[in-house]
């Protein structure tokens, strides 16, 4: 196992910059997962990772070597795609074993890793089999098998699950977390879907046109959103966003009610979670559009005159009439202030 | 549900009717050919629109094989073959780059390898005769060898950079990823994955070839030298044309054609890369 250091990392083509000032370090056995909106440039700094793209400026190390000039063959990293990537014409047995064939280790010496990953991801039945007598799932497991075989320094996946269906999704992405418990390898994982990053990374990186967001574990980029790209982008369902304009005490919204906030805020967000209904009437009041009942949740889109849309999540079910008006208090230790540029406002207690 | 699942059987019965319709006329030149072949001499004019001859023989088949015959078809064979092969190898080659690699150059290269395949033949036969002449190759296999393969390049070139388009880029960075030098990425993974396409362009100019006679008639004039279509023209003189040799050597002709498909035709199923991919 080793770390992988990114100093500075540019990308551009032609004249287009696709990323710039990457500047990242992933510890030893970390599982480091990019996410951010299609186009932001997470797949493309994977590819420069793997030595796919060639690196337009800055410095990659991995395992302390820098790897800039060097070919992927040279870099000891797997690489599992989203398209999976099998060998069509080879057995599930060989293509897992191809990075050792081809490092020309005897075919009994490949045995043995082979027969191991395939115990691991529970396809001993389907080694002798065609990738096209495999399901989605299988197939995304013998892409799983073929890098565990190698036993590289690095994983990397790129959108491993996009094409597997929602049930199987979240199987696979148990057996992801399950494995890296179990192997603890350095892992970057790119996906765009932010219940995979924060469910499966030990650190998020949040990226988005080219440039990293914020980099820190789930639950500080949950609690505290460095601006309001991370903050929308983070949490499902999203932040609420209202803007206000400022007073002594905080922020004053389009109906005159005050919610606190720091100098210098100009928005401040607040999560569905967060924003309650107030049963004793003090508070913004807002009319109930929709409403979507979850179960263990209830989901209020209302409307806040003035002041736009937002959304209460609440506990269980809860009482209300489509149409009616309910009054909503946020959780005031969980309001996000914001400034102007969008960027959060430090709060000074 | 039953009516989505299995259609009409009206609907079954008419449509291997309409391709048996369209078999038959495909094929009824072929049982022509066949016919006229096995028809002996004097009944040529007299049974000329029978289905079958009141008599059959082998004897036109005994004549051709006893004539320079078998000398035109050595030609053809050695000529075919290795117009296949030098295409095949140079069109897997171009069509590999114009599909994976960006280079200066590439539309131009691409647009002109389009024009050549829009002027008629008959144009530039007296410019390739002059060159041909030149590089003092007239008379000789090469001369048909070197000018099939220039015309069947584009066409061959195109259709392999289709069969390339069809392979997934990943499957090559995986291969790299696990090791591979591109090299070896196209030996391993790549190639045996192209084998329909190389067996499509190796049929397709294998026929072209095997049947072409324009450049074969200006270009050869010494006997020894002449292909089939050439030594066909052997059975018509002056004054007659001798049906029964010419369609017994037609058949004949058929036969390298016809191996030569038997025997790439495994590669030519498709499907191969299912699988490959997602689901």
């Amino acid at each position: 196992m080793a770390g992988i250091e990114l100093s500075g990392i540019a990308k551009s083509y032609g004249g287009t910059e696709v990323l710039r000032d990457v500047d990242l370090a992933v510890g030893e056995g970390e599982f480091v997962v990019l996410v951010g909106p299609s186009g932001c440039g997470k797949s493309t700094l994977l590819r420069m990772i793997a030595g796919l793209e060639p690196i337009s400026a800055g410095e990659l190390r991995i395992g302390g070597r820098r790897m800039n000039e060097v070919p992927p063959r040279g870099r000891d990293i797997a690489m599992v795609f989203q398209s999976y990537a099998l060998y069509p014409h080879m057995t599930v047995a060989r293509n897992m074993g191809f990075p050792m064939e081809i490092a020309h280790r005897p075919k009994a010496e490949r045995a043995g890793p082979v027969a191991r990953a395939a115990e691991v991801l529970g396809l001993q039945k389907l080694l002798d089999r065609y990738p096209r007598a495999l399901s989605g799932g299988q197939r995304q497991r013998v892409a799983m098998g073929r890098a565990i075989v190698r036993q590289p320094q690095a994983f990397l996946f790129d959108e491993p699950l996009s094409n597997l269906d929602a049930a199987l999704r979240v199987e696979m992405r148990l057996e992801i977390a399950r494995l890296h418990h179990r192997i603890g390898a350095t892992t970057v994982y790119v996906t765009h879907d932010q219940v995979e990053a924060m469910t499966l990374a030990d650190r998020i990186v949040v990226m988005n046109a080219g440039r990293i967001q914020q980099v820190g574990t789930p639950m500080d980029l949950y609690d505290r959103p460095a601006n309001r790209f991370v903050a929308g982008f983070i949490g499902s369902p999203t932040m609420n966003m209202v803007e206000g304009t400022p007073v002594p005490d905080g922020l004053r919204l389009a109906d005159g009610t005050v919610w606190p906030a720091p100098p210098g805020a100009r928005a401040l967000g607040i999560r569905p979670e967060h924003l309650h209904v107030s049963p004793d009437g003090t508070g913004l009041r807002a009319e109930v559009q929709l409403i979507e009942r979850l179960g263990s949740d209830t989901n209020l889109f209302c409307e806040a005159p003035g002041v736009g849309p937002l959304l209460a999540r609440v506990h269980g079910d809860v009482n209300v009439a489509l149409g009616s008006t309910v009054v909503l208090t946020p959780d005031l230790a969980r309001l996000h202030p914001f400034d102007a540029e969008g960027r959060r406002v430090v709060q000074i207690r | 549900m039953a009516a989505l699942g299995r259609p009409h059987p009206a609907l079954v019965a008419g449509k291997y009717l309409a391709l048996a319709a369209y078999v038959a006329f495909a094929l009824f030149p072929l049982y022509w050919l066949v016919k006229i072949a096995v028809t002996p001499d004097r009944l040529v004019y007299s049974e000329g629109t029978r289905y079958w001859p009141s008599a059959a023989t082998w004897d036109n088949f005994r004549e051709v094989l006893g004539s320079d015959f078998l000398r035109f078809f050595g030609n053809s064979v050695i000529v075919s073959l290795s117009t296949a092969a030098i295409t095949a190898v140079i069109a897997a080659g171009g069509g590999y780059a114009f599909s994976r690699f960006d280079f200066r150059g590439k539309r131009l290269v691409s647009a002109l390898l389009l024009l050549t395949q829009m002027f008629p033949l008959l144009i530039i036969i007296a410019p390739i005769y002059r060159i041909v002449a030149a590089l003092g190759l007239l008379n000789t296999l090469p001369s048909l060898i070197v000018t099939y393969t220039a015309f069947n390049i584009p066409f061959a070139l195109f259709l392999m950079q289709s069969f390339f388009d069809g392979i997934p880029k990943d499957l090559e960075e995986a291969a790299m990823i696990d090791g591979c030098r591109r090299m070896q990425a196209l030996r391993k993974v790549i190639l045996p994955l192209t084998l329909p396409g190389l067996g499509a362009t190796l049929g397709f100019v294998f026929t072209a070839a095997w049947s072409e006679i324009l450049f074969a008639l200006m270009l050869i004039r010494k006997e020894e030298h002449m292909t089939f279509p050439v030594g066909l023209l052997n059975f018509v003189s002056k004054f007659s044309v001798d049906w029964g040799q010419m369609m017994a050597a037609g058949v004949l002709a058929l036969v390298p054609s016809c191996l030569f498909f038997a025997f790439i035709q495994r590669y030519l199923v498709q499907g191969l890369t299912s699988g490959a991919v997602k689901g």
